[in-house]
Order: structure tokens, then sequence, then C-alpha cells
């Protein structure tokens, strides 16, 4: 006999795509309705569960992108990895109407609450971005009034995810800055030549030690590290840096 | 390869522990360090995990999943601490 769930327990749920948006080539935001959701906080995860026929099954943990708001659905962007199990999957394949199962929302630590009050410092490299967009667009839904920061390393220009929305959020949400940094190639005209990030960018364009601002870090596990020392070496206090790392194999 | 890290231990550490645990600090029982749970270095899939202290490689926690139970090896951490819910 099944025992029966206990209140609060975690469970897997279906959730159906309800519509997606391709964010760039290879990165994708999956809509997803989720029954009875119980809302999130910026920064949590779901588990994706995958089942194949015959029974084999695959699990993921993916950054929640959107904020949660009473009827909002549950967003997550997936950058697809080529020579992944799950994520080309959630990419390529996956259509309207077609049900996956998550459990959720889960994690407490790289989580940004509006009661905080400081400024906040988000430096995200590639799809690490998630997790932060998810931060910045419930500051911007809750008009919130710590001052935001947020320095996004990507490649190319045609690696720029929420393209279209990070403008808007810095035309409409006062007191957030948005810093874009190229690593290989930048758009033609672009004051900055394409680097990796350095002591100066955050020196330059995130707050001073002495603001002391919360810091979330995300992204590749060397970008992260490669920040994280940087902002200690700034004299950042490491209590308030938050990192998050994932890597290019799932 | 190093891939993630203890934020991704979140879904299964939540079925295990009322709490939620990537918020909880862990202090190493090889080096001293403390950190949160989210900051270990994670190697393995969800079958099974390894998660190791940033700062010096040994091995924090483990988890490793069967069909009908889960084994959670926690003899690298001398000391957990928890957060409390209002306080």
């Amino acid at each position: 006999m099944a025992r029966a769930a206990l209140p609060g327990r975690l469970t897997w749920r279906a959730a159906t795509l309800a519509e997606f948006r391709q964010e760039t080539p290879t990165a994708r935001t999956l809509v997803l309705d989720v029954p009875d959701w119980p809302g999130h906080l910026p920064g949590q995860h779901v588990d994706v569960r995958l089942t194949a026929p015959d029974g084999y099954r695959a699990q993921r943990s993916y950054s929640i992108a959107s904020a949660w708001s009473d009827q909002s659905k549950v967003e997550l962007t997936v950058q697809r990895l080529d020579d992944g199990e799950v994520s080309p999957y959630l990419t390529d394949v996956l259509e309207v109407g077609d049900q996956i199962e998550v459990r959720g929302p889960v994690g407490g630590w790289f989580v940004w609450r509006e009661a905080q009050p400081h400024p906040v410092l988000l430096i995200g490299g590639g799809s690490g971005v998630v997790p932060l967009m998810a931060m910045v667009r419930a500051r911007g839904l809750s008009r919130a009034k710590q001052p935001f920061r947020l320095i996004y390393s990507v490649r190319t220009p045609g690696d720029l995810i929420y393209r279209e929305e990070l403008p808007r959020h810095v035309r409409d949400d006062p007191g957030f800055d948005l810093f874009l940094n190229y690593t290989r190639q930048a758009p033609d005209g672009w004051p900055n030549p394409p680097k990796r990030i350095d002591v100066a960018t955050i020196n330059t364009h995130g707050w001073p030690p002495d603001f002391t601002p919360d810091v979330y870090v995300c992204g590749p596990t060397t970008f992260v590290e490669t920040a994280a020392d940087i902002l200690v070496a700034l004299g950042h206090d490491p209590k308030r840096i938050r990192t998050e790392r994932f890597g290019g194999t799932s | 390869m190093m891939e993630l890290d203890g934020n991704a231990m979140a879904g299964d550490l939540r079925e295990i522990f009322a709490f939620e645990m990537t918020e909880a600090r862990f202090t190493c029982a090889g080096c001293g360090h403390a950190a949160a749970i989210g900051a270990l270095m994670l190697w393995g899939q969800a079958m099974g995990r390894v998660a190791r202290c940033p700062q010096c490689d040994d091995v924090v926690l483990s988890l490793v999943r069967a069909t009908d139970r889960v084994f959670l090896d926690l003899r690298g951490a001398v000391r957990l601490e928890l957060p409390l819910a209002g306080s």
C-alpha cells in the first residue's frame, strides 16, 4: 500500500508545456503549467524528471527563470548542451501540450528575499543569468527599492538571453543597472573590446565592498571561481557571496 | 569533471530533511572550513552524488539512491548548522 503523502512533502507533479520562447539558437524558455504550484522565491530550482518508454529515468535540476505572481506559470530557460541527456529533449523535442515531471520549488541559499535590505550585485556567465533574471523580475514586479546591478557576460551578441526584456528593466525599474560583457565578439561600435570579466570589470560595474552588497554569482565553474576570487580580493565579505555553478556535460 | 554544486542537491535533500538544507552550514571534518551546503562541489548524477569541500576537496557528504532507499554518508562533516524559521 502506498504511504499517504505528508503535508509539505516534496512530490513529483505533472507539468504541461503551455508555450515556449526561443531565446537564442540554443536556449529555450519553457512556460509550464503546474497545477497547485505553491509559488517560489527568485533563485529557487525545480528538479525535472524524464522517463523513457522502457522506464529509464533521467533527472536534472533547473533554475526557475520567472518571478512568482498569483496567476503566473513556471518558466525555465534551458540551454541545450549537445552531449546532454536531458537538455536537448527540453529545447528541441518537447512540444506544447506535452508533459514532464517536476518537483519543487527547492533551494534556499542561492535565493534573494525582498526583506534583504542591502544593494544587490548579480554576476552571470552564459545561461547562469537565468536565476539572476528571476531576481530582476521579482524586484521589478514588487517595485522593490534595493539598488540592483547585473554584470552579464556572454560570448557573442547571439548568445544573449532575454535580449529584449533586459533593456526594458533598465528603462522601467529605477535603480537597476546592466553591464553587458562580451568575451569573444562584441556588437559593432561596442565601446569595450571582447574580454573575460576581470578585476576592472567587477570593480567598475559592481558595488564597492563598503556598501556590503549581497552578491550572487552564477555560471560555469571557472567563471564562478574567477568572479568569487576577484570579489574577495576587492574586499567583499565571503559570507555575502552566494555562488551557483553548473558545468557543460548534462 | 565537476559540473555542479550543492544547490543542485536541494531536491534530493528536501526529500530526506524537513529543513531546506542548501542554506545549512557544514563544517568540514578535514580542514574546518565552514560554508553553506549549497557551496559544496558536486560530482556524479542523481543516482550517486559526492559533495566535496570547496576549500580542501575532502568528501563532506555522499548520497546514494537505490530502488527503495537512500544512503546518506555525512562522515566528512563534523557539524551542521541549521537556521530555524522565525529566528
